[in-house]
């Protein structure tokens, strides 16, 4: 994938061919080139073990890359030891320091920069307003809650005024509540100070919701990086569309290509339009994908060029909509989500349902399993 | 008024409760019981017993009960009265027969040298034959005229109760003098101040090498990956499954004048007359540290293990050097076990006996040696227990203190 072009006063951090091996014989990332913008908030997207923590590591200077360079503000970077590198960092289990009350973990380090005594309350008091917790500045970190305890580790890394800050999934710890909470306090505090952020996940939900942009990674490579929008609506292979959300597919072989549409052959031998995304030539195999939300069903889905019969399998009830499991050319776990007053009351269990969807809606795709 | 709750079956609830509740105490304490009769058995009576022991003072007392009964009432001037010698007269001639004397005047002996022989010498007078209208005193003077010494009268008077604080005395190196207000002995018959202070000089010194040694191989075992991690425990722990004995040999062994070091180092030519490392301090120090090592880094390991590494790499991220990172985030998390284990190892220290006694010079001796001399050479009992009842206390004054300066909550043996 060739990185867009950015003008180079707008990117902060650029990486170049960066690759990282532990034992010599695999690496753990493969190709790296990435820019990362002034003020923006990336978030690095995978499974554990594709590579994203290392980056984020070798960004930090905890690891050295084994080939390539990464440069900050223009500057190279690879040989600036960690401490002498200005990024602040959150850790995935906060790291305050448990001897030093909150007010002491945040002087820290502005005592190391040889700040003045009042400067260091004033600064201290400011980053703990930041994130809402003035009155706490006496307490000891395991006298603190999980979020109180996320938001001092915020506060900590953002009171010596990095350009730069790096969070090492910093909300696994919470539940889900407070998690969604802190993900739009970190949102806003990012807003407000026009930090560039470097967020790392691997839960997809999380990404979507804070990033400007995420960079889905897979086997050290990064898969696609791009907007949440088009992440979600616009995936450009197999990977990155079964791991952003949920997504229904069929196998195929590409019969023929026309304006970026192609006809597919199913397994059996139903035809059906899709949008061209991956699939180059005819004879070639594809997994088409398609959003649960974007398939119509009875009346709807007369005027879809693609049509067929689907089998009710099952009801699974989820407030606010439900999800039908269909059985729709050959594929006997194929998911359809309904808004509850869509729901017709006469459905059950073993009925053939008529559904369809638009070819724009359904991608053509490299095959998942080739 | 509400009527108190009542169960199903109409018995109160709270009754109910209590004898539920007292099921699980009883079953508590019956699987608590058997360790502690084994406790009482074999640790709190021996020690009670050796405090007990430290001021038991029965000797005088029991061989001559009608003298300790009446000196109690002398004035301490001059000499005692009449009655007084004619009560040790009869005393003496009860005690030549039913053997107790020989106990007493070993224990007069101590008080005063050749009280043993001015004993013996006057029961073979006894029973004594007076006149009426002379004075016993008179014959008393007669048979040894150190009956006329009021100090001989006051050895008796300071004994003639059943305790007596002159053991505990003798281990401090003071004395009773002569109204019974203790004073530091002369300079050259101290001997039990220094031998305290030595033992303390050199606990704390094998805990400091202990530490300086230890601290970094914690440290390093903590980083390992598990695998390299788990093998060179065993290796620490190697020493803890050979007895105490066959290492200290093995030190004899290699650290002799013709051992295996000095003959080593006189073939490679680096030293020309063999360095003196055993039978003194030195050797002492090195047996003693090798074997206490393992009781400082396992507190330490097991600290060192529960502190993740993302402290030291924030205190990195937020512009400290390395070094500082450590000395100022790491080092005082590692505190707790450093600590238990150093406290382990001193008190440890304050007892030892058989290293210092196979690799030490007779300067190097700490205090269960002569705790071991008094017991097994001259069966003086209470010095035995006196010496070992302020090795105790001692113990547990550095104890309280330590736990008032670092707080025992905070100390973590893992």
């Amino acid at each position: 994938m060739v990185p867009e072009v950015v003008p180079d006063n707008e990117v902060l951090v650029s990486f170049r061919g960066v690759q990282k091996s532990y034992d010599g014989e695999s690496l753990i990332v493969k190709h790296l080139d990435l820019d990362i913008r002034k003020g923006e908030f990336l978030t690095l997207l995978g499974p554990s073990g594709s590579g994203k923590t290392t980056c984020l590591m070798m960004l930090a200077g905890f690891e050295t890359p084994t080939h390539g360079e990464i440069r900050l503000n223009g500057a190279l970077l690879n040989h600036v030891p960690p401490h002498k590198r200005n990024i602040g960092m959150v850790f995935q289990n906060y790291a305050l320091f448990p001897h030093m009350t909150v007010g002491e973990n945040l002087a820290y380090p502005l005592k190391i920069r040889n700040f003045s005594k009042s400067d260091i309350d004033a600064k201290v008091m400011h980053a703990l307003s930041m994130v809402k917790l003035e009155k706490l500045a006496h307490r000891y970190p395991a006298q603190l809650s999980g979020g109180q305890q996320q938001r001092v580790a915020l506060a900590r890394a953002l009171v010596f005024n990095p350009q730069l800050v790096l969070m090492d999934e910093p909300l696994g710890a919470l539940d889900k509540q407070l998690r969604e909470h802190m993900q739009m306090e970190i949102k806003h505090i990012h807003d407000s100070l026009g930090v560039t952020v470097v967020y790392v996940t691997h839960d997809q939900g999380e990404a979507l919701t804070m990033s400007d942009r995420v960079a889905v990674f897979k086997d050290g490579i990064i898969q696609q990086i791009d907007s949440a929008y088009n992440l979600y609506e616009a995936p450009v292979n197999s990977f990155v569309a079964s791991f952003i959300g949920e997504n229904n597919t069929l196998e195929g072989e590409v019969q023929s290509l026309q304006d970026g549409l192609c006809q597919v052959k199913l397994g059996d031998g139903i035809g059906l339009t899709a949008k061209a995304v991956c699939a180059d030539r005819a004879g070639a195999r594809t997994t088409m994908s398609i959003r649960p939300e974007r398939v119509r069903l009875n009346g709807a889905s007369e005027q879809c060029a693609n049509r067929f019969q689907g089998k009710l399998q099952e009801f699974i009830y989820f407030g606010d909509h439900v999800r039908l499991r269909m059985d729709v050319a050959g594929n006997p776990s194929f998911i359809v989500k309904v808004p509850v007053s869509e729901l017709d009351g006469s459905w059950s269990v073993g009925d053939s349902i008529a559904l369809g969807w638009n070819p724009e809606d359904i991608r053509a795709l490299d095959p998942l399993n080739p | 008024m509400n009527a108190p709750l009542t169960a199903a079956d109409g018995e109160p609830l709270k009754k109910k409760l209590a004898r539920e509740q007292r099921l699980k105490q009883f079953k508590a304490i019956a699987l608590v019981a058997p360790l502690g009769l084994f406790l009482l058995l074999t640790f709190l009576v021996p020690i009670t017993s050796l405090l007990f022991r430290s001021v038991d003072n029965p000797e005088v007392v029991t061989a001559l009960p009608h003298t300790s009964q009446l000196i109690r009432s002398w004035d301490q001037r001059g000499l005692p009265s009449d009655a007084v010698y004619s009560a040790l007269a009869e005393d003496l001639a009860r005690a030549k027969t039913d053997g107790t004397l020989a106990d007493a005047s070993k224990r007069l002996n101590m008080e005063i040298s050749g009280y043993r022989s001015l004993l013996m010498r006057t029961a073979r007078k006894m029973p004594l034959h007076v006149a009426p209208g002379e004075s016993v005193r008179d014959h008393f003077i007669q048979i040894d005229e150190r009956w006329g010494d009021p100090d001989h009268w006051h050895a008796i008077a300071r004994n003639a109760k059943s305790w007596s604080p002159y053991y505990l005395y003798r281990s401090l190196d003071l004395r009773e003098n002569k109204s019974g207000v203790p004073e530091l002995t002369p300079v050259n018959e101290r001997a039990y101040l220094s031998i305290f202070g030595r033992t303390m000089w050199m606990s704390l010194w094998v805990t400091v090498f202990c530490m300086l040694l230890g601290y970094p191989v914690a440290y390093w075992l903590a980083n390992l990956p598990k695998r390299q991690s788990n093998l060179l425990m065993i290796l620490v722990l190697l020493p803890f499954w050979t007895s105490v004995l066959v290492r200290v040999a093995a030190w004899i062994v290699l650290l002799q004048s013709e051992g295996l070091i000095n003959s080593g180092l006189m073939a490679l030519g680096i030293i020309d007359h063999p360095l003196q490392l055993a039978f003194n301090r030195t050797g002492v120090y090195i047996a003693m540290v090798h074997i206490l090592l393992p009781f400082v880094i396992l507190p330490s390991y097991s600290v060192m293990k529960s502190i993740p590494p993302s402290y030291v790499k924030a205190a990195i991220s937020l512009g400290d050097h390395p070094f500082a990172a450590f000395w100022k985030i790491y080092f005082p998390q590692t505190l707790p076990g450093v600590a238990a284990g150093a406290l382990l190892v001193f008190i440890m220290c304050l007892g030892y006996y058989i290293t210092p006694a196979l690799l030490g010079s007779p300067e190097d001796q700490m205090v269960s040696y002569y705790v071991a001399f008094y017991t097994n050479v001259t069966i003086n009992w209470g010095m035995a227990a006196a010496l070992g009842s302020l090795l105790l206390i001692a113990t547990l004054a550095l104890y309280a203190v330590y736990s008032k300066l670092v707080g025992t909550d905070r100390l973590s043996l893992g």
